[in-house]
């Protein structure tokens, strides 16, 4: 897709433009939503879950997503193009000198970015903290959500975090894993224990079902930080 | 004489009350000091356990939404262990903190390396943009932890020490003091290395500079110092040796000048014992100082017994 076909917003607004808002990116037409982990994820909690608008950007009530994940950020600039954050005709310049949006994200370059990301794990001690904040200022009806990857739950520093936020009864906080079996060493249904053991409300979906994903984000968990662990295809497969 | 340390939960539980801003960020160490405070403030005197990335990380996700975090710990767990997450989640995202540290280079020797940071300031000096205050002074950490806390979204470390001066000075946050003035060379004492510095230079006909804020270092007083004391430079720090010296190299840059970095070695000693035998271990008592002071200034000191 060249520029001339770059469209006006409100033109991509919808979960069927984000393929071509990808390919601005990666100059591949026919990029399709199983590249992406995140995809489905993102559009589900940007679309339906998340109360925050580009208007909304700077309002200390608006929720927060923060992207821990940090690397593969295509969807996650075609969400924030497709819901009005991110000019579409930045897209096609991805990764370049001029370009705000980077191979990884940074949240003083891209509108609607909480965090800049890349090295991984920093994400949910960072929620962990603005949900702390948020608290402390008697803002109680914002949540705060985070998306990590299955590998990027190798980090110790994200265990320092759950481990927290579960005895602290963080209920604003949500996780969402995306689980694409990344993880050199994994067991079958680790993730979501270890979260229940700190003391986390949990629920394993698949990442690819809008309704299921939805069900899981909106799930009532009174007391408890949330976690939901988001299964696609395998990586490697 | 109480400690640097004795004033860190006091005043900031101070300011806890004044500033609806300042939230204070804890890995077990300090705790105690903070129960009434904590108790006054519960959302805002937060203890995230022996947890020093999420005592970083905690405190950005404050400071994002629009909080001022104090966070403290020993300095080999405030700056070393989570040093990614001060260069990430402070630097890149773009928010400040007032990272307050205790234990300094050799505060506590009996309990060996473990805990002991001389590289702190050596280590914050490879980021952009962060004040570093290094008290010489209960009173004088007082008046630096109020000026850190007032300093908007600036990044600011405070190193608070066992190690002190007996009397404080007019310390402003940002400044040098010239205590002494010579002509034979100028010597920068960094906070509680001054009155070792005064006892060292006796008679040696030099200026002497204190400095309680070493970044921004503050070049232009160095630079008046060396029109009438001349381009002889001797920086006297607590922590690592020749933290400085680049900074006063800058400083100097367009004048001939020499510049001896004085401060605690890199080598393990693997001794524990006294802070006062650590300070001897580096050459660092008056007695040491004076004699490496005056062998570099050679005959421009004019040396009295």
């Amino acid at each position: 897709m060249t520029t001339e076909a770059v469209k006006r917003r409100n033109e991509y607004d919808g979960y069927a433009d984000l393929p071509g808002l990808m390919g601005l990116m990666s100059g591949d037409e026919k990029h399709g939503p199983a590249a992406t982990s995140t995809l489905d994820a993102l559009w589900v909690l940007y679309d339906r879950v998340l109360r925050v608008t580009p208007e909304r950007a700077d309002d200390p009530a608006r929720d927060r997503f923060l992207l821990s994940k940090g690397h593969g950020p295509m969807a996650y600039y075609a969400v924030l193009a497709a819901k009005g954050f991110v000019p579409v005709d930045w897209l096609p310049e991805f990764g370049s000198y001029d370009s705000p949006l980077g191979h990884h994200p940074d949240r003083v370059l891209v509108p609607g970015a909480e965090i800049g990301s890349g090295s991984l794990g920093h994400g949910l001690p960072i929620a962990v903290g603005t949900a702390l904040g948020l608290q402390a200022q008697g803002l109680y009806d914002p949540r705060v959500w985070v998306l990590v990857g299955d590998a990027e739950l190798d980090e110790g520093s994200n265990h320092e975090a759950i481990a927290y936020a579960g005895p602290a009864g963080l209920d604003r906080l949500h996780t969402v894993v995306i689980d694409n079996s990344s993880a050199s060493y994994a067991l079958p249904g680790g993730i979501a224990a270890r979260f229940e053991a700190a003391g986390w409300s949990a629920e394993t979906v698949d990442g690819r079902d809008h309704e299921a994903l939805y069900a899981a984000f909106t799930a009532p968990h009174p007391g408890r930080p949330r976690v939901v662990v988001a299964r696609v295809e395998p990586k490697d497969a | 004489m109480d400690t640097m340390r004795d004033r860190f939960a006091p005043v900031v539980s101070r300011l806890l009350e004044e500033d609806p801003r300042v939230a204070v960020v804890l890995a077990e160490i300090g705790l105690a000091g903070f129960e009434e405070a904590q108790h006054r403030h519960p959302d805002r005197v937060i203890n995230v356990g022996i947890r020093e990335q999420l005592l970083i990380g905690a405190g950005a996700g404050l400071a994002l939404t629009g909080l001022r975090p104090v966070v403290h710990t020993f300095a080999s767990f405030l700056v070393e262990r989570p040093f990614e997450q001060v260069k990430l989640d402070l630097g890149h995202q773009d928010v400040g903190a007032v990272l307050v540290s205790a234990s300094a280079s050799f505060d506590w020797p009996a309990g060996g390396y473990t805990h002991m940071a001389p590289g702190d300031v050596a280590l914050l000096d490879t980021l952009d943009g962060w004040t570093v205050h290094v008290p010489g002074h209960p009173d004088e950490a007082e008046t630096l932890l109020r000026h850190a806390v007032a300093a908007g979204d600036d990044k600011v470390y405070v190193r608070l020490s066992e190690q002190s001066n007996a009397e404080a000075l007019a310390v402003d946050g940002t400044r040098f003091l010239t205590v002494r003035e010579g002509r034979a060379g100028v010597v920068v004492a960094v906070g509680p290395m001054l009155d070792e510095v005064l006892d060292a230079t006796e008679g040696l006909g030099v200026t002497v500079l204190y400095a309680t804020t070493v970044r921004p270092f503050d070049s232009a007083a160095l630079r008046r110092a060396t029109e009438a004391a001349g381009t002889d430079v001797v920086l006297v720090e607590p922590y690592l040796a020749g933290t400085s010296t680049a900074v006063a190299n800058d400083a100097l840059a367009d004048l001939p000048h020499r510049v001896l970095g004085l401060g605690v070695g890199r080598r393990e000693l693997r001794r524990y014992g006294l802070i006062e035998e650590h300070v001897t271990a580096h050459g660092l008592d008056a007695g040491a100082l004076r004699a490496r002071i005056g062998e570099f200034l050679g005959q421009r000191a004019r040396v009295r017994v």
